[in-house]
């Protein structure tokens, strides 16, 4: 099966073409042809995961795209572990958020085509992690993409959803520009866009250090983007205004760790670069430190965890940064992440589904009407928070132990205080939803089984996949990287204090269900936080506006006056000069045509003359 | 077999305009001879051209179909034509968008109506097109070419929307006197060569063996630069063409956008590069720094505009940059991007052009701020065809105009030419471009597209797509999926003739 592993991406991508076409006159409206494709495909992925652990060797296979001068562009499939891993976390949350849509999107207006959609994106998503060459994944990268930004667009009666997808899209799209660059330098300098062909140059030091280090920077500026990574994170808050199944496949659990798997296919090209290391350990300590803050002070609860994902993502990140050995702690955060952050999303939806709103000033005391959703999401945030023995636990505390062991110990400090944060607005979030009386006026009530199943499915990967951490390595790992390092139970011990400690100063605050939220209480970092560090505002204010006005405002102006006015200028002077122009300018063709002709030959005959 | 190779050329150029001839001759008392003919013709032309695409050796880089019969004995003229992997996309190209035009018009046309002068003018322009793509000697190639004028000018003139007279006379000013220089260039290329020559394969036979000087190189280039520069648009000789392409009719805008600024760019690779290689690469970077203006200025302009056929047009003078810097890299990528770019842009803004002639009919106004948005509520079709090209027109992978766009900065990122670091600035200007080019499109079709329906439109009856618009789009909608799943349809025919090309230009 492993030959045949491009028949995963193929199925939802042949769905897709089915569904937008004939959708609406099937029974499901389209639906069905999108869960049996992705239950295909995940089992498939499943068989072809494991294939690979037993042993099975590396699988390319290309065709060529296009041939321009000495540039082939192919593209084709590339299997190892890393890709069969991926496939079935990307099938499996796939299926789970079309199955889920089928309770939460019902009756929505254009079911079909969010159908078409979910599975246009599974397909780019997986073509993206099966690419064998860059250009094939830069494909796969923007398909991803323009179906992230019509999903968050997905109810673009209302202007604030269409912004937040256009928003998306233009954020991204500012990443990806260095990205393709990325690609052309890469592609230059080993002479082919193939992953394995590249892999295989720099392991035999074809390609500098410097060009690596430059390959790698560019590159990184597409992770930055589509990983919302600072400074670039600014978009994926605005886009949990999509539908929330599509908040957790997309913008939690597959499309935004795309960056992350980015950076891992292309580890041999990181790793000998101690500059692009750092680059990437640097924006991963920034941007989950930030992040985290920032999910202390928002009432969406949508937003809290869009938040969280910035800063989980930037966990993967600064794991890649430390070097070989942090490789294999970042892939078993994506992995785990994926399925807890996938739950919490589904957990907030089944609450937003019950009250209506996405505001937790709003809710309160939903334990008793949803017994479900509550302990599901319960075992999500201990997973998220760290509180061993949920699958957060495990990874996040082999990202948090390498950077000790590995002596990134600035790494290794942000990474410990952030898990601080992280377990402190979780459990502000978990309190604010749950517990207390219920405050909204909504009558909340536990969620369709099609909406609970993928989520005690998820509860229970998010239970106990923390336990399977030492196959994340024999089955990911390329030549690149080193084997992580063992379990430590001193740091260890230090991690679950911080993380209880977090959760105990939110008990704390929030158990008398305070009027004022204490977050808003910290005097100017509140402001700086509420304000979101002011980056939008710098961004709209600064960039998107001056472009807009007076910018391309002043663009057109000038060329309507000047260039244009030049133009005008030259045929109103020439009609001025004398009677002879103003009889041309009468608009008679063919009288233009004699005098062209006539100056024509008077030109030859001069020319001929020299 | 011999019969069809020498004929078929000829055929697939002078069919159209046989049948403008006929139009114009047959009485006809009702209107539907006239489109009946038009229909037959251009489809006999395109029918023609696909029987080609089968008879075409994709292997040799050589001209095939050619035909080289003495014409004006008196100045070596001679009709020598023929095509290559270069002119032979744009010229199937242009046999397409024809046909697909008269379909188009079979059903639609603008006011005044008078189809049997509209629909001959139609013909007369696809052999005036179709014959500049496939002219191998300069004075052919100069009549093609002027001939197309013409048709074009009375098509604005007559058929335009309000200021149709003046956008009418300004196309037909600057384009004439772009080609005045343009010609004058060609005789002098006649009067320079040993011996005296229009022909272009000749002539390009010449420049490998005994070039002509360099000073002279540089000043012919001069010449025949502002003749193809006018007509791609070249940034800063543009302004004639969103006049021209806001008065035009629907049709006029597909053929303007879809297949005459293509005539420029082919002329730069076909006549410039190959036959002045030394004022070619004097000239590059000069023509590159104007490309890159272009994509950066035309995407603002377009941020500014509230015409949305405007907008469509300037949209033009950014992708034909994409084009220019390609060309200008004087690389094998380069020129590819540039064949690339012309014909996916020849499809999708030609498209978008059907699509806003559509709309136009239906909103009666062009003003953004008048469509008032929520069009895939009001005609949904319509609406999700228009965001579609749209998106397709943005450069997204897996559509036509990602290849053109992504393979022109590669060649800046490789350029043949000498100024490298200056090509990699480009470059990134360039890359700057296509996120206000995404900015632009994704505003346009939110504005457009998406919202509620104003309240003003609520009531009012508006047919989504129809028949005869479905006839005449879905060829163009599946080619901007095929050219962008499966590039290789056109590199692989590009390729080989381009690597002969540029090969001069490898340093």
């Amino acid at each position: 099966m492993i030959r045949y592993a491009w028949i995963v991406p193929a199925l939802p991508a042949v769905a897709f073409f089915l569904i937008l076409f004939w959708g609406k006159r099937m029974p499901g409206k389209g639906a069905e042809v999108g869960i049996a494709a992705m239950t295909i495909a995940l089992v498939l992925a499943c068989v072809i995961l494991g294939q690979w652990a037993s042993g099975h060797a590396p699988v390319h296979g290309s065709f060529l795209l296009l041939q321009a001068g000495s540039l082939r562009i192919e593209a084709g499939q590339y299997i190892d572990g890393l890709t069969a891993a991926m496939f079935v976390v990307v099938c499996l949350v796939s299926l789970c958020s079309q199955v889920y849509s089928t309770a939460y999107m019902k009756g929505d207006r254009r079911y079909t085509i969010y159908y078409a959609w979910l599975s246009l994106f599974s397909a780019a998503m997986l073509t993206l992690v099966i690419a064998s060459s860059l250009f094939e994944l830069l494909i796969g990268w923007e398909l991803v993409g323009i179906c992230s930004y019509l999903l968050i667009g997905h109810w673009w009666e209302e202007k604030e959803n269409s912004d937040a997808a256009i928003k998306a899209f233009i954020t991204t799209k500012t990443g990806d520009v260095p990205f393709l660059f990325g690609i052309f330098v890469l592609t230059l300098a080993a002479g082919t866009s193939n992953i394995p062909g590249i892999t295989a140059r720099v392991a035999a030091g074809g390609i500098g250090t410097g060009v690596l280090t430059a390959s790698a920077l560019l590159l990184f500026g597409g992770a930055i983007g589509k990983s919302a990574q600072f400074p670039l994170h600014v978009w994926l808050p605005d886009a949990m205004a999509g539908p929330t199944p599509v908040s957790a496949l997309i913008h939690a659990a597959t499309m935004v760790a795309a960056g992350v798997y980015l950076v891992a296919r292309l580890y041999a090209v990181y790793a000998p670069s101690g500059h692009a290391l750092a680059f990437v350990g640097g924006i991963g300590a920034i941007t989950m430190l930030i992040a985290a803050l920032l999910a202390l002070v928002q009432d969406d609860i949508k937003r809290v965890l869009a938040y969280s994902t910035v800063s989980q993502l930037a966990y993967m990140m600064a794991s890649l940064g430390m070097g070989p050995k942090g490789y294999t702690p970042a892939m078993f955060l994506l992995f785990t992440h994926a399925f807890f952050k996938a739950l919490l999303f589904y957990g907030a939806g089944s609450v937003i589904h019950a009250v209506h709103t996405n505001n937790m000033s709003e809710m309160g005391g939903l334990r008793k009407h949803m017994p479900v959703t509550f302990a599901t999401f319960l075992i999500g945030t201990a997973a998220l928070a760290g509180v061993p023995p949920f699958a957060g636990f495990f990874s996040k505390d082999e990202v948090i132990a390498t950077g000790f062991e590995t002596h990134h110990y600035i790494l290794w400090a942000v990474a410990l205080v952030t898990a601080f944060v992280t377990a402190l607005y979780m459990t502000r979030t978990v309190i604010l939803t749950f517990f207390g009386s219920y405050r909204g006026e909504a009558h909340p009530h536990e969620s369709p089984r099609a909406m609970t199943s993928p989520m005690i499915l998820l509860a229970i990967l998010s239970a106990v996949a923390g336990f399977f951490g030492f196959l994340v390595f024999d089955w990911t790992h390329i030549p690149a990287v080193l084997e992580p390092e063992p379990f430590q139970v001193g740091l260890s011990i230090l991690s679950v204090a911080v993380a209880f400690s977090g959760i105990l100063v939110g008990y704390l605050l929030y158990r008398t269900y305070p009027e004022r939220d204490p977050m808003l209480r910290m005097g100017p970092l509140s402001t700086l936080l509420v304000n979101k560090y002011y980056l939008d505002d710098i961004y709209t204010k600064g960039v998107v506006r001056p472009i807009q006005y007076p910018v391309a405002r002043d663009v057109n102006d000038f060329d309507r006056t000047v260039i244009d006015g030049a133009v005008n200028g030259v045929g109103v002077g020439t009609r001025d000069v004398g009677g002879f122009l103003r009889y041309i300018q009468s608009g008679n063709v063919q009288r233009y045509a004699v005098f062209l002709f006539v100056g024509v030959a008077v030109l030859a005959f001069l020319i001929t003359r020299f | 077999m011999s019969g069809w190779d020498t004929w078929a050329l000829t055929l697939a150029v002078f069919l159209p305009a046989a049948g403008a001839v006929l139009i114009a001759v047959v009485p006809s008392k009702d209107d539907r001879t006239p489109r009946v003919l038009a229909l037959v013709f251009s489809g006999a032309a395109l029918a023609v051209g696909i029987a080609m695409l089968f008879g075409f050796d994709y292997g040799a880089a050589g001209f095939q179909f050619t035909v080289n019969a003495s014409w004006i004995s008196a100045i070596h003229a001679t009709y020598h034509i023929g095509t290559d992997g270069i002119s032979l996309p744009l010229l199937e190209l242009t046999l397409l968008l024809s046909f697909l035009c008269a379909v188009y018009s079979y059903r639609i046309l603008p006011s005044p109506g008078r189809p049997r002068a509209f629909l001959a003018l139609m013909l007369l322009l696809e052999t005036g097109m179709a014959g500049t793509f496939v002219a191998l000697d300069l004075i052919l190639f100069f009549v093609f070419w002027e001939l197309v004028l013409v048709p074009m000018y009375f098509m604005i003139g007559v058929w335009g929307s309000s200021n149709r007279q003046y956008a009418a006379i300004k196309f037909f000013l600057y384009t004439l006197f772009g080609s005045v220089f343009m010609l004058l260039g060609f005789i002098a290329m006649y009067v320079k060569s040993l011996p005296h020559t229009f022909d272009i394969v000749a002539l390009q036979h010449q420049a490998a063996v005994a070039p002509f000087a360099r000073n002279v190189q540089l000043l012919i280039f001069a010449g025949i630069f502002l003749g193809f520069a006018v007509k791609v648009p070249l940034w800063p000789f543009h302004t004639w063409l969103p006049d021209a392409h806001t008065e035009a009719p629907t049709v006029g805008s597909v053929l303007l956008a879809g297949i005459l600024l293509k005539m420029g760019g082919y002329g730069f690779i076909r006549i410039a590069l190959p036959i002045l290689p030394d004022a070619a690469k004097v000239w590059a970077p000069i023509i590159a720094i104007l490309a890159t203006i272009a994509i950066v200025y035309a995407a603002l302009a377009c941020l500014a505009q509230s015409d949305l056929k405007r907008l469509i047009a300037f949209s033009s003078v950014g992708h034909m940059g994409f084009v220019m810097l390609g060309i200008a890299t004087l690389s094998a990528v380069g020129i590819n991007a540039a064949i690339f770019g012309m014909v996916a842009h020849g499809i999708i803004t030609g498209m978008l052009f059907f699509e806003i002639g559509s709309i136009y009919d239906r909103y009666h106004t062009r003003q953004i701020a008048e469509l008032g948005g929520g069009m895939l509520l009001k005609v949904p079709l319509l609406g999700f065809v228009f965001a579609f090209t749209a998106i397709a027109s943005m450069g997204l992978p897996g559509l036509a105009g990602f290849w053109g766009e992504v393979l022109s900065l590669f060649s800046a990122y490789a350029p043949a030419s000498e100024h490298i670091a200056l090509f990699r600035t480009l470059m990134v200007f360039g890359g700057i471009g296509t996120i206000l080019t995404a900015g632009y499109i994704l505003w346009t079709i939110q504005r457009v597209a998406m919202g509620t329906v104003p309240q003003a439109r609520v009531d009012e009856p508006v047919a989504d797509v129809t028949r005869i618009e479905w006839l005449a789009w879905v060829p163009m909608l599946a080619g901007i999926l095929i050219l962008g799943l499966i590039p290789r349809l056109v590199t692989g025919v590009t390729n080989d003739a381009v690597t002969v090309l540029t090969r001069v230009f490898i340093r």
